[in-house]
């Protein structure tokens, strides 16, 4: 069951969107193993607000497919009491931006039992959320909120930018022993891709190279991957070749696969949506400018979002977050052209 | 009328809690424990109560004043000492401490430093329970301080909607830290706010063992024949401080001097000596087994041996 990279029109393989995979991935997981439940706010009856639980109530039944009130905190702390008593749960905040009320149960509680426990207990729980901005849904439901869980020893995160990705992911996510913060984007969710018909998962921490070429790197993550892809493109018609690597999982990083391409390119920018300020990607910039400062050949490039909250106006919001322009941009002058 | 056997059993742990926390508290002086340490003198009976109604697969979830919870689900002593001293042996391998002490052999899922916090992880217990099938049951433990915050109330109505084998036990002491409950609550009577969800609920002595225990089983009963969560509310009082250096000054004298006078240990001493024929010689034998057990505890987790920090910083390494 290793991972396939479900090149299109190769044999039993589809075109699915992100939300589509994801249901798969729930409905194989709940199939194989009945310790797993889905608990959420409006995810049976409803199939959930992108549509990521559609169906999964018929088959699985109210027992599995549990409908929660507006109680964040404790529908997410019983997710950790019931990881913690056997079972594989796997919780849904609507936004990242919610997760502000589940903070305790996330950072105190499911973070830390395996540790505080002397590594007898374990929190093998998923919670399923998704952030990011671009449809004016304003401050309190556009952040990107990664930088919060990454901070947290205890925590896995993940941030899956294609179909592929997101289901293999989700099913590695369900199987892990310890807590995973998997976090979606509300843009994403209807971005198609190729995804194997036969069962596959994806390794958490192992990153993957988007896009091959040898002038310059790029790490982005979710969303900005796409974003990314597309600026490479354009500068690929400038004879300027970029490689573009999508780490999937913030904790565990593929440190090594980072360091191998800047060694071989020497020139490295991050793009995050993020706020700059204490994001990941300035964690990722010290990492390499530690472990490879001799093969840069120019200062490290961040792309970020700026340090505002998500305003409602589309203009302004697409003017404190990253954009193609900003990334083409940014591998100029790190190229010092 | 209960055996003897049970009334030597109920005392033996009543007597255990009480003789565990004030041996701590000398360790505690003489510098050898560290940090922050709850002692649950005065409360002895209800973990005592309330855990002999429960079953071997049942499950717990404790507090930061948790010593007693652990030691009523069977806890073991040598284990319990080792951690609050910090050492390599104890039930955290001296990495959770006094606030920490989780024992998921008897089904203790666990102490926890965030007051309230276990409520919700004790509804997932049971909604654990929901989801897979089966009769267990869990005893949530939580204080009158955690009722005034959020998570009780959310708790209270997701146990609620889905009928889950949940008895919440509310060991109402009175303080919440240092501030007594009439002025944190317009209502000092708290099990009364569980009407408001739907959820049945009683108030009992909780200094009296055999009070708790009544009570817990018949709501264990309700509980594990499916008719969903139930609420127990215990008063009792501490014997100090919030912590083992708050003196407590807060606290009224005469207060405290009638809640001495219904000391759990003594009223678990007069059941066994009354109901259980016990004499007053065999009950000093009891008495005499566990001071040497606590004794011997202490002298192991003196012997052994700090946790490695070279191996510590080894597992770090992997995070």
């Amino acid at each position: 069951m290793s991972e396939d990279k479900g090149r299109p029109g190769a044999s039993g393989v589809r075109q699915l969107k992100y939300r589509e995979a994801l249901n798969e991935a729930l409905r194989e997981e709940l199939r194989r193993d009945e310790s797993v439940f889905v608990i959420g706010g409006g995810i049976g009856q409803r199939g959930g607000s992108y549509k990521v639980t559609v169906g999964l109530l018929d088959e699985f039944g109210p027992r599995r497919i549990i409908d929660a009130p507006i109680a964040e905190a404790s529908f997410t702390g019983a997710g950790v009491g019931a990881a913690i008593t056997g079972m594989r749960p796997v919780v849904e905040i609507l936004f990242v931006d919610f997760t502000s009320l589940i903070i305790d149960q996330i950072v105190n509680q499911a973070a830390k039992y395996r540790f505080m426990s002397g590594g007898k207990g374990r929190v093998p729980m998923v919670l399923r959320t998704q952030g990011g901005s671009g449809n004016g849904l304003a401050a309190q439901h556009s952040q990107s909120l990664e930088a919060w869980y990454y901070h947290v020893p205890g925590l896995k995160v993940v941030m899956p930018s294609t179909a592929h990705d997101a289901k293999g992911l989700l099913k590695s996510a369900i199987r892990d022993d310890d807590p995973v913060i998997f976090i979606e984007h509300k843009l994403l969710y209807m971005t198609e891709g190729p995804v194997p018909q036969d069962e596959y998962t994806v390794e958490l921490g192992v990153g993957d190279i988007k896009r091959g070429g040898s002038d310059v790197t790029i790490v982005a993550w979710s969303n900005m991957v796409p974003r990314v892809l597309s600026a490479a493109e354009k500068l690929a018609a400038r004879r300027i070749e970029a490689e573009v690597i999508d780490p999937r999982t913030l904790v565990p990083l593929d440190k090594q696969l980072i360091l191998e391409s800047v060694k071989r390119t020497e020139h490295l920018v991050i793009v995050q949506e993020a706020v700059r300020r204490g994001g990941v990607a300035s964690d990722i910039a010290s990492i390499v400018q530690a472990e490879a400062f001799d093969y840069l050949d120019a200062p490290i490039e961040i792309v970020a979002g700026k340090n505002t909250p998500i305003p409602f106006n589309v203009q302004l919001e697409k003017a404190c977050v990253p954009q193609e322009a900003d990334i083409i941009e940014a591998v100029q002058r790190v190229l010092h052209l | 009328m209960y055996s003897r056997q049970f009334l030597e059993e109920l005392y033996r742990t009543v007597y255990t809690i009480r003789v565990f926390e004030t041996e701590c508290i000398k360790l505690y002086r003489q510098g050898l424990i560290i940090g922050y340490f709850h002692p649950y003198l005065g409360e002895e009976a209800i973990a005592t109560g309330v855990c002999a109604a429960l079953r071997k697969d049942d499950y717990i979830v404790s507090t930061h004043r948790g010593h007693g919870h652990c030691i009523a689900r069977g806890g073991e002593l040598k284990k319990m000492v080792a951690e609050v001293l910090g050492r390599e042996a104890g039930y955290c391998r001296g990495r959770g401490g006094s606030m920490h002490i989780a024992d998921l052999k008897t089904g203790n899922i666990g102490a926890n430093g965030i007051v309230g916090a276990g409520i919700p992880i004790g509804v997932g217990a049971g909604l654990g329970i929901y989801v897979r099938g089966g009769d267990q049951v869990v005893a949530i433990f939580f204080s009158d301080g955690a009722c005034n915050n959020g998570v009780f109330a959310e708790s209270l109505n997701l146990a609620a909607i889905w009928d889950l084998p949940v008895v919440f036990v509310l060991e109402n002491n009175q303080y919440a830290v240092s501030s007594p409950i009439e002025e944190m609550s317009r209502i000092p009577d708290l099990h009364r706010r569980a009407e408001g969800y739907g959820v049945a609920a009683y108030a009992v002595d909780g200094n009296d063992v055999l009070a708790v225990y009544e009570k817990t089983t018949e709501a264990i009963e309700a509980c594990r024949s499916g008719k969903g969560p139930v609420m127990v509310e215990a008063k009792t009082y501490r014997h100090g401080g919030h912590h083992v250096n708050d003196p407590g000054l807060y606290m009224p004298e005469e207060r405290l001097e009638y809640y001495k006078a219904r000391d759990p240990v003594k009223l678990a001493r007069e059941h066994l000596a009354a109901q259980g024929q016990c004499s007053e010689c065999d009950i000093t034998t009891i008495e005499q087994q566990v001071l040497e057990a606590m004794e011997q505890a202490v002298e192991y987790a003196k012997d052994c041996p700090a946790p490695s920090v070279e191996e510590f910083l080894k597992e770090v390494e992997q995070n």
